[in-house]
């Protein structure tokens, strides 16, 4: 683990399940890793909706969304996406982690899917790279907040 | 023959084993403790001073005599192989029936039916995004769907499973179907995989849908409802697959499960119903994973501890009671999406251990399904695989044929004495009712797949092609996702709507007022009024939330 990619305040992330699937050994791991590696991790049950997890990221001020999708429910997260920019939270970065099948995982990241962990990967890969993708986030998100102040 | 009369009439054995054991020690590289999933420390060799075949008669005995650890039936896998159960079900109930008579047509005798997960959210097609429907299971929500969905199928004549959790709505539907062509119930046969609300409420959130002591009810009144009206079927399949899915070992899941076996049994005995004509419609459902000696050892001590406890702790009398009927799917934990047709070697590993337990029903994993539903090349692949296993490899011709190893039968020990432990740990929390209600089983289950991620982490649990052997270039064809038709799904949930408008609303108001009273009043049986109300029209939406606004809706209760 890089400790230099560390953020004070320390990164915020959300994990959290939309849909029907209720598999949720997965994204309770992925918690536990994301919380001992120092950030602050919001965790729901799985079956939340678009818009109970968009009112959530809000309220949470977080810098990264965490969707864990393993029966199918990945097909609506392009319209998660649009749901979090109508709300005005473009700077607020998704990656899904879960089954994703190969022909599908384009439409994500067109989508605007910041990064997509399968089974098997592994604590310091998806550490890691959350880490990062909370990091871009978050300077994008300050830069928006001078732009404003400007 | 005693410890003494073995090493009496073996001149010269603790010589030899001193000798193996010093040019053992002198030779070993690496001499490091080697552990299996559930704990138990593995030696490097196992001989008659480990398992003597002194305690044969009471701890084996012969196929199909107490307490079975040898397999339930005289016969075994030479009489009869296992079933070979492969779930089915997407999209439609019309693309569900093509495909269910394709099967029927290549001569299978037992079919699956796997709903759509929006019918285990316990709510209708109408309620949902169109773009998830039927992408896992079928989407059947009223006695209509059931009969389009088995049309041309002969029940009565076709075993069926159904992963049917509670209210146990798709067997209403099926009922209602048979009365209407005039099959008598006595004949359909079939199980309700998914009835085990203690495993849904523990282990997978998929199902969970109606309070604890709501669901407690409801699948009491159904085994009541089952063992009156409709006697081939088993109403009960309690489950370890979840439990071990969401990372409990091998031991952890065999007690968790007994422990839930006899909580449901204890419950019937309760409620005044004969445990000898209850039992012997208790069937099991396991995972099947790749730590293969183990796996063998679990299942055959489950048989045991099982035979016991119906017999002396349950009263059972009937030798049917007593017998650990199980199926067993192979576990999709264990495949990788990293090169993906390894998982091939892997299920064919797990199967064979699951061979060589002595099960009753198998489904092999497809090799894709680490990353989506099997395709019907992969699904083709798996079924084979079984039948490869059971026609060229030779595994059915000798009963329990690794009965009697030293190895096999000191692990089988070993695992009964860590799973009795188990089920003494759940006894003292007051049962597996109060346990999970508690906590106590998420919480040892949260902790087993923590460590046992740490040691694929650590490289302790080797994977290859995740944390060994990975491959630079993993190619892998990319196929495309088979996903259900939209149009004919939006056509479908019109359909489903203009049949709501149609049908008569006086009848699926008295339906749904009949089951509210008997949700309130404890002597009447609530599931007689769920098939009555399937029959007036009534939807699986409607009957779920209507039970959750009686018997009270439940979250899952999360231990992080």
């Amino acid at each position: 683990m890089n400790d230099n990619s560390r953020l004070d305040p320390p990164a915020r992330v959300l994990v959290t399940k939309i849909g029907l699937d209720g598999h949720d050994r997965g994204s309770r791991i992925v918690a536990a890793y994301l919380r001992d590696a120092g950030m602050e991790v919001i965790y729901t049950p799985p079956w939340q909706t678009i818009e109970g997890v968009v009112k959530l990221a809000t309220e949470e001020d977080v810098d990264v969304i965490g969707l864990s999708s393993l029966a199918t429910d990945h097909l609506i997260i392009p319209q998660f996406l649009v749901a979090l920019r109508n709300a005005g939270l473009d700077h607020i970065a998704v990656v899904v982690g879960g089954i994703i099948p190969d022909d599908e995982r384009p439409s994500l990241i067109e989508a605007g899917v910041k990064g997509i962990f399968g089974p098997g990967s592994l604590r310091a890969t998806i550490v890691d790279q959350v880490a990062e993708t909370a990091r871009k986030a978050r300077q994008l998100r300050n830069a928006s907040l001078w732009e404003s102040i400007r | 023959m005693t410890k003494d009369a073995v090493q009496l009439s073996l001149p010269g054995f603790d010589q030899a084993f001193g000798h193996w054991r010093t040019e053992y020690q002198q030779q070993i590289e690496n001499n490091h403790t080697i552990r299996n999933r559930s704990g138990i420390e593995i030696n490097p060799l196992y001989t008659s001073r480990d398992w003597d075949g002194e305690r044969y008669l009471s701890d084996l005995a012969f196929p199909g005599q107490y307490p079975y650890t040898r397999g339930i039936y005289p016969t075994m896998h030479r009489g009869r192989t296992w079933t070979q159960r492969q779930l089915i079900g997407l999209g439609t109930p019309e693309d569900y029936n093509r495909r269910v008579r394709d099967i029927l047509d290549r001569g299978a005798t037992a079919i699956s039916l796997l709903p759509c997960n929006s019918g285990f959210r316990g709510i209708d097609c109408d309620e949902v995004d169109p773009v998830l429907l039927g992408t896992c299971g079928t989407v059947v929500n009223t006695s209509d769907h059931m009969d389009r969905a088995l049309e041309g199928v002969a029940l009565g004549k076709i075993s069926t499973a159904m992963n049917d959790p509670s209210p146990f709505t798709l067997l209403a539907f099926t009922l209602s179907v048979a009365k209407k062509r005039g099959i008598p119930w006595a004949t359909i046969s079939g199980t309700s995989n998914q009835s085990d609300y203690l495993s849904h409420f523990i282990a997978n959130h998929m199902f969970y849908r109606l309070s604890l002591p709501g669901s407690r009810r409801m699948l009491l009144d159904h085994i009541d409802f089952c063992r009156q009206h409709v006697p081939s079927w088993n109403p009960v399949s309690v489950v370890g697959q979840h439990m071990q899915q969401a990372g409990a070992t091998p031991a952890q899941t065999m007690g968790f499960t007994l422990s839930t076996a006899l909580q449901y049994a204890q419950d019937c005995i309760e409620r005044g119903m004969d445990i000898d004509l209850i039992l012997r419609r208790f069937t099991f459902f396991f995972d099947i994973s790749i730590s293969f000696f183990e796996e063998i050892a679990k299942f055959r001590a489950g048989r045991r501890i099982w035979a016991r406890l119906a017999r002396e702790r349950l009263g059972a009398k009937n030798p049917a009671s007593w017998r650990f009927k199980f199926h067993g799917q192979t576990s999709g934990v264990d495949l990788t999406e990293q090169q993906p047709l390894n998982n091939i070697a892997r299920v064919t590993a797990q199967a064979i251990a699951g061979i060589l337990s002595g099960l009753q029903s198998m489904h092999t994993d497809a090799y894709d399904e680490a990353t989506s539903t099997p395709t019907a090349e992969s699904a083709r692949i798996a079924v084979a695989t079984q039948n490869i296993l059971r026609e060229e490899a030779h595994l059915c011709d000798v009963i329990d044929p690794l009965g009697g190893s030293y190895y096999i039968e000191t692990l089988t020990d070993q695992m009964e004495e860590e799973i009795e432990a188990i089920i003494k740990r759940i006894d003292a929390a007051g049962g597996m009712y109060k346990a999970a209600e508690s906590g106590l089983v998420q919480t040892m289950i949260g902790e087993s797949a923590l460590t046992f991620q740490e040691q694929i982490e650590t490289g302790q649990q080797k994977v290859v092609g995740v944390n060994c052997y990975q491959d630079d270039e993993d190619v892998r064809s990319i196929k495309a996702t088979e996903r259900p038709d939209l149009a004919r799904m939006k056509e479908h949930v019109r359909r489903f709507t203009a049949y709501k408008e149609q049908r008569s609303q006086d009848d699926v108001r008295r339906g749904l007022d009949s089951i509210a009273r008997a949700a309130n009043s404890p002597s009447v049986n609530i599931y007689a009024k769920v098939v009555e109300a399937a029959e007036l029209g009534v939807t699986h939406g409607e009957i779920v939330s209507c039970l959750r606004r009686e018997l009270g809706f439940g979250q899952p209760l999360i231990v992080a």
